[in-house]
C-alpha cells in the first residue's frame, strides 16, 4: 500500500514487507539454531568415528568400531527396544486417558471453558523435577498408598512400586498428559457441531454419531499427541533417574551412563545420534502423514 | 424404545383434540412453547401442515423459525404443548428415530466421508441392504443432476453442488418430512435462484412434505404453498403467498413482505361499501374494505408501491404531494413522495411521459380496492 502511494525513491529504502526484512528477523534465531543445534549435532557426529582409549581419553583417529559395537552389542538393542516399548505404552495410555477430559472439555456446556483449559496448565507452574519427586512420597516404602494400606491392614509389608517400569510409566503419565489432552481438544474444537448433529438427525444415536463423526474428525489431533507424547517419553531421562531402578533405565539414561559414568565419549556419541536419528524418524515419518491428512482436512474446510 | 411410544400415546392429549377425519396433517404444531431459561423463543404456536405441501416459516432473525424447524428435528427441546409427525406424537421420540431429512445453512457434508458415504448415510442406518442403498444413491443424484460423483469428497465440489448433495442426503431414504433451515443463504445470488427452482421441483417430483425456514421473502413467495409469517415468537399469519402480500393481516406482515405505504388516518365517511378517510396529515383517501368500517374508527390504510399511480386512476381522490426523490428503473420509476405524512410515500410505476423531478408536485392515487385497511 504504502509502496504504492510513494514515489519511486520508496522502493529503494525499507518497506515493511521487503523480503530482506524478513530475513533479518529470522537471523537471530537462524544463528542460535546453527551454533548451538546443528554445529554441536554435525560434532557429535564426528565423535561417532573416535577412538577411545582409555576412560576420558579418546584419539581422532577414525574408527567405525563404535557403530559396529552399537550394531552387534544386544545390550544396547535390549535397551532401544524397552525404550520404545516405554514409549509407545506410556503414548497409548496417554491417548486413551487424555481422550476423555478434551472430549468433556469440548462437549460441556460451562460456560467458562478457558477455566478448564488453564487447569490443564496449571501443572506446569510446578518445576518438572518437583513434580517426578513428588512421586516418591505416594509411592515409596514409606509412601502415601503404602501407608494408608498398612494402616488399614490391607498388606502385611510395604509393595515394591517405586523403581519400577511401572512408577516410570506413571511419572511420564503425569508428565505428558495435559500436552496430549490439549493436542485432542484442539482437533475436536475445530469439528463442527452441525455435523453431528447432521449425523443424528440421519438415525445415529449419540454413540454412533461420536464413531461416525466425532472420533474420526478428531483423529488428527490424536496422531498429533500421540508423536508427542512418544518422543518425548523415548527421550526422557529425569523420570526414568528418579522413579525407576537401575532395570529401569532408558536409552537417555545409557548415554549419561556412557558419557559420565564409563567416560566413553565416542560411544556416548553414537549412543546419542541413535537416538536422535530414530525420535527423528518417528517425527518425520509423522509430519509427512500429518501433511497429508492437513491437506484432507484443508479441503473439508 | 416401543416402551415410550406407548407411553406416548396412552397420555391425553392436551386440548381438544379434533376427530381424526381424514389422514392426518403431515406435521402438526399444537401450542407448542420453547423457553430457553426465562426467554421465550417461540409461544403458543399452531399449526398443521398439509402432507407433500412446501410451507415456509417467513420471518426476521430471532423470530423463532429456526427454533421451530429444531424443535422437530429434536435439536431442541420444546416446553410446552406438542409436536406430531403423521399423527405420532414425536417430542419425546430421541431425535435418531424421528425419520426426517435435515438440510443445513452451512450444507454439514461429513468432510472425510466421500458423496456415496454422505448420500448412503441415513439409508446405512435404517439397515438398508447394501445393494439397495447402491441403487437409491446413484437416483438420489440423479435427482440433483450431481450423477456420478460417488468417488468425490464433498471439498472437491462448489458449494451449490454441496448443498445439492446434502438435498440428496436427506431425501435418499424418504423421510416424513424434509426440514430445510435457510439451504440458500450460504450461496450467491446466481447459485441462489437456480438452488430454488431446483428444491421445489425436487420437492414437487418426490411429493414429500418440505418446511423451510427463511428470512428472505422473495424465496418464500416464489418457493411455498403456504407461508407462515412470524415475528417475536408467534405467527402474525398463515395463508398462501398471495394471501400474506395482498391482504396482510398485520401491519408486521405488511411491512415484512415487499415494502408497503401505511397511511394512518381516520373514517370520515361510510358510503355503502367505499369509505372516506382522513389522513393524519389532512388529506383523504377512498377505500373499499371486506370489513364494515363505523365512523371515526382508527384503521391504518395499507398500499403497495406498485397499486399507486401518477396520475391518480379515474375516480380516485388524488394526494398531492412533492417529489423528494425519483429512482429511474427503466421502464418502471420509484418515486418517494412528501405528501404530509409521518413517512415518505413510495409509488413504484410505469413510466408515461416524461419523469417528475425532485422537488415536483405531484399528484398520486389508488383505486379504493387496491388497499387493505387494517
Amino acid at each position: 500500500m504504502t509502496a504504492d502511494r510513494l514515489p519511486a525513491t520508496a522502493k529503494r529504502g525499507w518497506s515493511l514487507y521487503d523480503p530482506r526484512l524478513a530475513w533479518l528477523l529470522v537471523a537471530p534465531a537462524a544463528l542460535l539454531l546453527i551454533c548451538f543445534m546443528i554445529l554441536p549435532i554435525v560434532v557429535m557426529g564426528i565423535y561417532t568415528f573416535y577412538t577411545f582409549v582409555t576412560a576420558g581419553v579418546e584419539e581422532a583417529s577414525l574408527t567405525v568400531a563404535n557403530w559396529h559395537e552399537f550394531f552387534t552389542d544386544s545390550y544396547y538393542h535390549g535397551f532401544l527396544l524397552k525404550t520404545l516399548r516405554v514409549g509407545m505404552v506410556t503414548a497409548l495410555i496417554c491417548a486413551v486417558v487424555g481422550y476423555f477430559p478434551a472430549y468433556f472439555i469440548w462437549a460441556t456446556a460451562f460456560r467458562q471453558k478457558w477455566l478448564l483449559l488453564l487447569l490443564l496448565i496449571v501443572p506446569f507452574w510446578i518445576s518438572f523435577t518437583i513434580r517426578t519427586f513428588s512421586w516418591i512420597h505416594i509411592l515409596g516404602e514409606q509412601g502415601l498408598i503404602n501407608v494408608w494400606a498398612m494402616k488399614l491392614g490391607l498388606i502385611e509389608a510395604p509393595m515394591q512400586m517405586l523403581y519400577t517400569e511401572g512408577a516410570v510409566i506413571m511419572g511420564l503419565l503425569h508428565f505428558l498428559l495435559p500436552y496430549m489432552i490439549l493436542n485432542i481438544y484442539v482437533s475436536l474444537e475445530g469439528i463442527d457441531r452441525t455435523l453431528v448433529q447432521a449425523a443424528r438427525s440421519m438415525g445415529c444415536t449419540n454413540a454412533q454419531a461420536f464413531r461416525e463423526v466425532t472420533l474420526p474428525l478428531s483423529l488428527p489431533g490424536l496422531a498429533a499427541g500421540l508423536m508427542l507424547c512418544f518422543v518425548l517419553a523415548a527421550g526422557s531421562y529425569v523420570t526414568p533417574q528418579l522413579l525407576g531402578s537401575g532395570r529401569d533405565a532408558l536409552f537417555g539414561n545409557l548415554i549419561y551412563d556412557t558419557i559420565m559414568g564409563q567416560l566413553n565419549w565416542p560411544m556416548g556419541a553414537t549412543l546419542s545420534i541413535v537416538l536422535f536419528f530414530i525420535l527423528g524418524s518417528v517425527a518425520a515419518i509423522y509430519t509427512r502423514f500429518m501433511g497429508m491428512s492437513q491437506i484432507v482436512k484443508g479441503l473439508g474446510g | 424404545m416401543p416402551d415410550a411410544m406407548n407411553l406416548t400415546e396412552s397420555r391425553p392429549l392436551a386440548g381438544a383434540s379434533p376427530a381424526p377425519a381424514t389422514a392426518p396433517p403431515a406435521v402438526e404444531f399444537r401450542n407448542v412453547e420453547v423457553a430457553y431459561g426465562k426467554f421465550v423463543a417461540v409461544q403458543d404456536f399452531s399449526l398443521s401442515i398439509e402432507k407433500g405441501s412446501f410451507t415456509t416459516l417467513l420471518g426476521p432473525s430471532g423470530c423463532g423459525k429456526t427454533t421451530l424447524l429444531r424443535s422437530i428435528a429434536g435439536l431442541v427441546d420444546i416446553t410446552h404443548g406438542q409436536i406430531s409427525i403423521g399423527g405420532r406424537r414425536i417430542d419425546d421420540v430421541p431425535i435418531y428415530q424421528r425419520n426426517i431429512g435435515l438440510v443445513f445453512q452451512n450444507y454439514a457434508l461429513f468432510p472425510h466421508k466421500s458423496i456415496f458415504d454422505n448420500v448412503a448415510f441415513g439409508l446405512k442406518y435404517r439397515n438398508v441392504p447394501k445393494a439397495e442403498i447402491a441403487t437409491r444413491v446413484t437416483r438420489a443424484l440423479e435427482m440433483v443432476r450431481l450423477p456420478g460423483s460417488e468417488r468425490k469428497l464433498p471439498s472437491q465440489l462448489s458449494g451449490g453442488q454441496q448443498q445439492r448433495i446434502a438435498l440428496a442426503r436427506a431425501i435418499v431414504f424418504e423421510p416424513e418430512v424434509l426440514l430445510l433451515d435457510e439451504p440458500l443463504s450460504a450461496l450467491d445470488a446466481n447459485m441462489r435462484e437456480e438452488m430454488r427452482v431446483e428444491i421445489k421441483k425436487i420437492q414437487k417430483q418426490t411429493g414429500i412434505t418440505a418446511l423451510f425456514v427463511t428470512h428472505d421473502q422473495e424465496e418464500a413467495l416464489s418457493m411455498s404453498d403456504r407461508i407462515v409469517v412470524m415475528n417475536a415468537g408467534r405467527a402474525e399469519q398463515i395463508g398462501t403467498p398471495q394471501d400474506v402480500y395482498d391482504r396482510p393481516a398485520t401491519k408486521f406482515v405488511a411491512d415484512f413482505l415487499g415494502k408497503a405505504n401505511m397511511l394512518e388516518g381516520k373514517v370520515a365517511t361510510v358510503t355503502g361499501s367505499v369509505a372516506s378517510v382522513t389522513l393524519t396529515g389532512g388529506q383523504s383517501v377512498q377505500i373499499t374494505s371486506p370489513r364494515q368500517l363505523s365512523v371515526g374508527e382508527a384503521v391504518t390504510v395499507v398500499v403497495r408501491p406498485q397499486m399507486l399511480t401518477t396520475p391518480p386512476p379515474p375516480g380516485a381522490s388524488p394526494l398531492r404531494g412533492k417529489v423528494v426523490s425519483s429512482s429511474y428503473l427503466g421502464g418502471r420509476v420509484i418515486y418517494e413522495v412528501d405528501i404530509g405524512e409521518p413517512a415518505l410515500i413510495r409509488v413504484n410505476t410505469a413510466i408515461s411521459g416524461a419523469l417528475a423531478a425532485e422537488g415536483a408536485a405531484m399528484e398520486l392515487g389508488f383505486a379504493p380496492a387496491d388497499c387493505v385497511v387494517l
